[in-house]
């Protein structure tokens, strides 16, 4: 990292920030301040056309004290009055939470190409240009469509100061790309989307423009499935999108350390099918969730979860470490308003044998899920998961047939996880963060109006 | 030091107003508008049998956005020393989006200047007695059954102030408070993992969240019953739809689609929308307005400073109106409705719903069960979803009907309904309207949870898909 971590921040914003530490270093056991710099600068299109163009400047700061074992937390966007946020910060904590870890001191950090000149000067006009090219080649597909894009990117600094001497922060660049497709035939309404991000400007418009293009063209021909239990393929997007919220749970520390995770207990365990493996990689260069540290100080290193199928590691952050006895894994994440929790930086699936054309040429009959809708509103705890199928299609003897509508998929991310049929031999970045294969599960539950 | 402190104020009356219509003066633009807000906050967490988190928060921020031949700039901050630059900025934005004709529905500038009206006001509670109340829930939730692994409790209050300034010569100042409180209870067996939840909010009352133990208790007790409930069996079923439910259905399933936003631009789609074209029986009418005092989307002015009302969006099954911002009402040749709504300064105001609503009915409660031999009655829910067309609900409690009789209990209900032909599908419409207990929130384009209310008699709805194994 640069000689001064800290170099990026604004003068008065870093004075303030020290201004904090001092005061409530004097008054406490323990002290830390988190700040946020950061600008986003999206622009916006809709119905074929641009919209609006937006900056948002964000800066604010959260100060952590222990007092006598016990946390407080006061964060603020008003930055004229420090002694303020202390007194706020120490008053609560007089209530707070017992705790029993010590915040990390100064530390080697490893270094990360996060900033990167392309990105961070991406002017609005610029996106404009890329915004009106992706639409443009989209209505040529097909002028019947109605397009959204979105483009757009953000400056981000974290500074965080202790009491024990850590003075540290960095600075990350990040680029963004959406493009939404709708399509009205009669009562017919059918939205297409895709995205990409990334920490540099390498964005590839094109694809995101062919993607859409060929998932429309998919959708042509509405057909109904049976209602039935079927082999069904997740596409990388739905994968990130539906399943990855329960085994974020399921392997994050605190839940784990409660009892409250189906994984727990589990460790060493044959969990889920040995073609699969999962790594947390807050190092990889591609990955927009990639950092030096986490958002407590503690340096950022791979942690692998899950290795040919058996449990290996649960994510912690400082707190949830101490209780559970085991060491920080480098995992406290936060917004300004809270206290840090565990949480994931790039999750990364090992990739499989199967091209995707394979997969769908060996479906006698199943689904390929592309996006679904509601299906985070359930157990999902417990991995369970009854989602809309927003886009799907039916496939019969490996051909394509239709899209499907009005119908439900439904399952357990586990129990799909440990039967799996096929894994795509391509891992693709979704979302920015996850890097994640099609996977073909061997049997889900799907629901619709077509007979049983 | 007390932590319930006194309001932070940033400036007080005509000092604000002056520096505010300053800044708007003498820049080129279509129109102009300034916002400002300060939110203080207060938060508890609870997770297991430890108090987590408490926490405050002191926030300021604000935005700008300009109109230049149709194409808007927007520009949210913190620092609130040079308006000036932040309009400025936000004009050459709009220059860059200016591709057309800037249209705003015309209105009546406004001053005014509303306080909080509140029952009970949060901020005036210690915060030791509000962790004293959250500890015997806490308690009480631990008690309620051998079979609770953990519990989370969420305790929040927030208290915003918000300025107002336009180019037009509006000038509003608002409070708003807001209080919610969420209870969940994981139970376990084996590997088996359930989990039940309460959540309430109030935009006037901290008494919501007293005299709760009962209640409270109740999440443990669903959390273990949903232990034994098997999970439900895919397919199309008769439903019978409990009032907090079938409030995030009408809010699902016809609340986001009469949002005007969705439409203006899409010939198509506003030929399906067309006022006067009927979506359901002659029995179903739907409100939208944050005019319905008291409850959790209610406010006197939107953020364009449009005053609030309340808009019949359907009238006898016949689509009667729509909720706007000023742009789609010029844009849609309709009236204003005051729905233009910013969760913060950080964001634009686009078309939301306030309190959301079905009319009462006439059937008693137990009529609708009759004669149903193999349908799901539906209670309470976990959230709902739309893509406009076809849209999600899901249920936190069930129990199958065999016969016309509630029968065994089952897990994992999750609905989906189609506009064109659900709210065709309402079979009856009961006589017992209710109001949600309004904890949760609405998202769109990113700006979640904005806070709603939502409301509905018991409602009787045939072939309803239900995901399942």
């Amino acid at each position: 990292m640069a000689t001064d971590d800290l170099g990026f921040l604004d003068r008065d914003f870093r004075a303030y920030l020290e201004q904090v530490l001092d005061l409530a270093s004097r008054r406490a056991d323990q002290a830390e301040v988190f700040g946020v710099q950061s600008i986003h600068t999206p622009v916006t299109f809709e119905a074929n056309r641009l919209k609006l163009v937006e900056t948002k400047e964000t800066r604010g700061a959260s100060l952590r004290v222990i007092v006598g074992g016990k946390v407080g937390l006061a964060s603020a966007t008003r930055l004229d009055a420090p002694q303020d946020l202390v007194e706020e910060a120490l008053a609560v904590a007089r209530l707070g939470g017992p705790v029993a870890y010590e915040l990390p001191g100064a530390a080697a950090f490893p270094s990360l190409p996060l900033y990167h000149e392309d990105a961070a000067s991406w002017e609005p006009a610029a996106m404009v240009e890329a915004g009106r090219g992706m639409i443009a080649a989209l209505l040529e597909e097909n002028g019947e469509l109605l397009c959204d894009a979105h483009l757009g990117k953000s400056v981000e600094g974290i500074a965080l100061l202790n009491s024990r001497g850590l003075a540290a922060g960095y600075q990350k660049t990040s680029v963004g790309a959406s493009l939404g497709a709708n399509w009205i035939r009669g009562t017919d309404i059918l939205n297409v989307w895709e995205e990409e991000a990334s920490l540099r400007l390498d964005l590839d418009f094109g694809n995101l423009v062919r993607t859409v293009a060929e998932k429309v063209r998919l959708a042509e021909r509405t057909v109904v499935p049976p209602t039935a239990q079927m082999p069904v393929i997740f596409t990388p997007k739905a994968v990130a999108s539906t399943l990855l919220e329960s085994l974020e749970m399921a392997f994050n520390g605190k839940l784990v350390w409660e009892g409250a995770s189906p994984l727990a207990g589990r460790l060493g365990e044959q969990a889920f099918d040995p073609r699969l493996s999962l790594v947390d990689d807050p190092l990889a260069e591609e990955g927009v969730g990639s950092s030096p540290m986490d958002d407590e100080g503690v340096p950022a290193r791979p942690l692998t979860l899950v290795e040919r199928g058996v449990v290996r590691a649960f994510y912690y952050d400082l707190h949830t470490a101490a209780l559970a006895g085991v060491p920080p894994t480098g995992h406290g994440r936060r917004g300004l308003g809270a206290l840090p929790a565990p949480g994931l930086s790039n999750l990364v699936f090992s990739a499989g044998e199967t091209p995707f054309a394979e997969m769908v040429r060996n479906l006698k009959q199943g689904l390929v899920v592309d996006q679904t809708m509601g299906a985070w509103a359930g157990n999902t705890l417990a991995g369970e998961f009854s989602g809309n199928v927003h886009l799907g299609y039916l496939v019969e003897n490996g051909e394509w047939v239709g899209r499907v509508k009005d119908t439900m998929v439904a399952g357990n991310v586990f129990q799909a996880l440990a039967d799996i049929l096929y894994i795509g031999d391509q891992a693709e970045w979704v979302q920015g963060s996850v890097r994640v294969p099609p996977f073909c599960f061997r049997s889900l539950g799907v629901a619709s109006k077509g007979r049983a | 030091m007390e932590s319930a402190s006194e309001p932070v104020a940033l400036e007080e009356g005509e000092e604000m107003r002056n520096r505010l219509e300053d800044a708007l003066k003498g820049h080129q633009a279509d129109y102009l508008e300034l916002r400002v807000e300060e939110v203080e906050s207060t938060t508890l967490r609870y997770r297991g049998r430890e108090l987590e988190e408490v926490g405050r928060t002191l926030s300021r921020g604000g935005c700008v956005r300009a109109l230049v031949h149709g194409g808007w700039g927007f520009v949210s901050f913190n620092s609130l020393e040079d308006l000036r630059t932040f309009l400025a900025l936000a004009i050459e934005e709009a220059r860059l989006a200016a591709e057309g004709e800037s249209r705003l529905q015309e209105v009546e500038p406004v001053v005014d200047v509303v306080r909080a009206d509140l029952v009970k006001d949060p901020r005036a509670v210690p915060l030791e007695q509000k962790k004293a109340l959250l500890d015997e829930y806490n308690e009480a939730l631990w008690a309620s059954s051998p079979k609770i692994q953990t519990t989370v409790i969420r305790y929040h209050d927030v208290f915003r102030r918000k300025w107002l300034a336009t180019s037009e010569g509006t000038y509003i100042e608002q409070e708003r408070a807001d209080v919610t409180a969420s209870f969940v209870a994981v139970a376990r067996e084996g590997n088996d993992v359930q989990q039940a939840t309460l959540s309430l909010g109030s935009a006037e009352d901290y008494g919501i969240v007293e005299n709760l133990h009962e209640q409270v208790a109740d999440v443990g007790r669903q959390a273990e019953a949903l232990l034994t409930a098997r999970p439900v069996k895919g397919g199309t079923y008769t439903v019978v739809v409990d009032p907090i439910l079938a409030g995030v259905f009408v809010h699902e399933a016809f609340g986001h689609l009469s949002e005007a936003d969705h439409v203006y631009e899409n010939p198509r789609l506003q030929e399906l929308m067309v006022l006067g074209k009927r979506f359901g029986p002659p029995e179903l009418h739907i409100y939208d307005g944050a005019a319905v005092p008291h409850r959790r989307g209610s406010y006197k002015y939107d953020d364009e400073g449009v005053p609030a009302q309340v808009t019949p969006l359907v009238e006898g099954g016949v689509l009667v109106g729509r909720l706007h911002s000023r742009e789609t009402a010029a844009k849609m040749g309709e009236r204003v409705t005051g729905n233009a709504r910013a969760l913060s300064y950080r964001y634009r105001p686009l078309v939301r719903m306030t309190n959301t609503y079905i009319a009462n009915g006439t059937v008693p409660k137990e009529d609708l069960f009759a004669d149903i031999r193999e349908g799901i009655y539906v209670i309470r829910s976990l959230g709902g979803q739309t893509d406009v067309e076809m849209f999600t609900f899901a249920a936190a409690q069930a129990f199958m009907i065999r016969n016309g009789r509630l029968a065994e209990q089952v897990r994992g209900v999750n609905l989906s309904g189609n506009l064109f032909e659900t709210l065709m599908n309402i079979e009856a419409i009961g006589n017992d309207f209710q109001w949600g207990p309004e904890g949760g929130g609405c998202g769109k384009g990113g700006q979640s949870p904005l806070p709603v209310g939502t409301g509905s008699p018991h409602l009787r709805i045939r072939n309803v898909v239900v995901g399942g194994e």
